[in-house]
């Protein structure tokens, strides 16, 4: 049965989007054929419209949909995107900046320009820059599965809807770059947090109040067998399952290619660290949608056929909501998956032209035809992630997306220790990531795949990535003593210089505005 | 490193109050109960939204003694 009223809502929020995506080409307006300004906005952007565009980023359509389907079918257990939201800010606050500030010193558009230079190594640069690739793909392909569930739920076919929603993203990605997501982010964000505060209010109303939920979720699973029991409070077994989860996400998230467009195009490295004071908002609003798997499970949500529990929240809203209201809450887990899916598919564009491109086949490309490789690349990588969606079953795309992260948490090194300490050696890290590359994938092959939890033999179950990333630091950690013994540490071609502020760029920092008392001039 | 150009004063320190979300949420055998409860909602789930938000503020007490940064 096609829901029209849902559809009619969704087809006018989808226009309205596409008029804003084309529409800002024209926006801050520069010379888009130059890769610094499609990919990154010229390094423009300002503390909200970092926020918003940092927030559409982050916080992926994907994520609303997984988090509640993880707590509806595990209970308190899902809630780790909690502590791993709170967590990361203090780290983005303490390395993001000195990142930044490199990157804008040198003109570096990706991690592995970075790498290239702070290692003077073309080789482990590729290595870091298909870790990203890799990780990235099944990631754009999930946002699109995003949309899948919504499209399925309106009762409509998804596959022609989907290559209109996809030609559309390609089209405006192509001639506005960055800009595009950044100023749709900001739809996407009123959608969600209008539907969010209406849904923590009127469902739990519905219900009873939460007090009512958790003793139906609690009834529930005290009557269930123990492995099938959903329980409210994480029980000590996984305890160290998810201190480990948290601690490996939020290590992992701002290393993958598409957070960093989200921070190399900020203007300032303040413009960072207000960021990282107030991004944690969307964690509120995720912990709430995370309490939405509960309210499932009071509402007596059953899993779907076709999405499993990933389909939870959409039959919640269709249950609960008035159809129209359900019609504004799809589309904002729609508009949820282009923004991200827009902005992925440009870092991987740019690691692909940056190094890949230019490092191994046409290293004397104008800048223009970089720009050109960048966005012919973004076309052909959702042309790929489409594919996967269409062809692939579900569970294979959710397994490879796990895969990802902890594949991209092995880039720690050599985006984040390699900003601090400088008596790395190359080597030693191309083993160290190999090492975490190879334990991290073996213990996946181990569990087939489907789950990122192993049992590692000490502690219990622990996420993989995280066991991954010591046994890397410790091997880099070795490896670059030794060297450093033998007088061959790699100091690249960076000084220190590399990571100080431009003396050029104080003017334009007095432009933004401080958002507490004013700092002394020249105190630094 | 960060020394070197980071923080001076007050900030270099301030940055220590970094550590204590970790702490605060990286065992969970200090929140994983369900009293005292809150409208009906357990300990363990409050308890984590509370500290989004002592989280920001402590990031933000943080920026704000901060000096390091864009001032070359």
């Amino acid at each position: 049965m096609t829901h029209w009223d849902e559809l009619i809502i969704v087809i006018v929020i989808g226009l309205l989007v596409t008029v804003l995506g084309f529409g800002a080409s024209r926006w801050r307006r520069a010379d888009l054929n130059h890769l610094e300004e499609w990919g990154l906005a010229g390094r423009s952007f300002g503390t909200i419209v970092t926020w918003f565009l940092l927030g559409g980023d982050l916080y992926t359509a994907y994520t609303f949909v997984a988090v509640p389907g993880v707590v509806f079918a595990l209970g308190a257990y899902g809630l780790f995107a909690l502590p791993y939201t709170i967590i990361i800010y203090p780290l983005v606050f303490l390395t993001m900046p000195r990142l930044w500030q490199v990157s804008r010193n040198k003109g570096y558009v990706t991690g592995s320009d970075y790498v290239r230079d702070r290692f003077d190594s073309r080789f482990f640069a590729l290595l870091i820059a298909l870790t990203g690739i890799v990780a990235t793909m099944p990631y754009i392909a999930l946002q699109i599965f995003g949309i899948k569930v919504v499209l399925a739920n309106m009762g409509i076919s998804p596959e022609v809807a989907l290559v209109i929603a996809f030609v559309v993203l390609a089209a405006f990605t192509y001639v506005s770059g960055v800009r595009a997501p950044a100023l749709i982010a900001v739809v996407k964000d009123a959608l969600i947090w209008l539907v969010v505060i209406v849904a923590i209010i009127y469902i739990p109303y519905k219900l009873g109040g939460f007090g009512s939920i958790f003793q139906k979720v609690e009834h529930a699973a005290a009557i269930a067998p123990k492995l099938k029991a959903k329980p409210d409070v994480l029980q000590p077994s996984l305890f160290n399952a998810y201190s480990s989860i948290a601690l490996g996400s939020a290590l992992a998230l701002f290393l993958y290619p598409h957070s960093l467009v989200g921070v190399f195009s900020a203007k300032g490295q303040r413009v960072i660290k207000r960021n990282a004071s107030f991004l944690p908002a969307y964690s509120f609003l995720l912990g709430l949608i995370g309490l939405l798997g509960f309210m499932a499970i009071a509402a007596g949500i059953k899993p779907s056929k076709a999405f499993g529990n990933n389909s939870a929240i959409a039959d919640l809203f269709q249950k609960m909501f008035p159809s129209w209201f359900t019609g504004v809450a799809f589309a904002a887990i729609a508009v949820g998956a282009l923004v991200p899916a827009a902005i992925m598919s440009i870092a991987a564009a740019n690691l692909f032209s940056r190094n890949i491109w230019r490092e191994y086949v046409h290293p004397a490309m104008s800048r223009r035809e970089e720009a050109t490789v960048s966005k012919v690349v973004s076309l052909l990588v959702k042309v790929g992630a489409l594919a996967f969606v269409l062809g692939l079953p579900t569970t294979d795309i959710i397994n490879y997306q796990t895969a990802g992260g902890v594949w991209m948490i092995n880039a720690l090194p050599a985006l984040v220790v390699a900003l601090y300490v400088k008596r790395l050696n190359v080597w030693a890290m191309v083993v160290g990531w190999a090492g975490g590359m190879g334990l991290g994938t073996y213990a996946l092959f181990q569990e087939k795949f489907a789950t990122s939890l192993h049992d590692f033999g000490f502690g219990g179950k622990i996420y993989i990535g995280f066991a991954a990333i010591i046994v890397n630091l410790v091997i880099v950690a070795i490896g670059s003593a030794i060297a450093a013994l033998a007088g061959s540490s790699t100091e690249g071609s960076l000084s220190e210089a590399d990571y100080r502020p431009l003396a050029a760029d104080a003017q334009r920092t007095e432009t933004v505005p401080p958002l507490t008392p004013p700092l002394v001039p020249g105190s630094a | 490193m960060g020394e070197t150009h980071g923080p001076k004063g007050p900030g270099r320190w301030a940055r220590l109050l970094l550590i204590v979300p970790f702490v605060a949420l990286l065992f969970p055998t200090l929140y994983a109960h369900a009293e005292p409860r809150l409208a009906g909602i357990p300990f363990f789930l409050w308890y984590q939204f509370l500290w989004v938000i002592v989280g920001v503020a402590i990031t933000g007490l943080v920026y704000a003694v901060d000096r390091g940064g864009d001032e070359p």
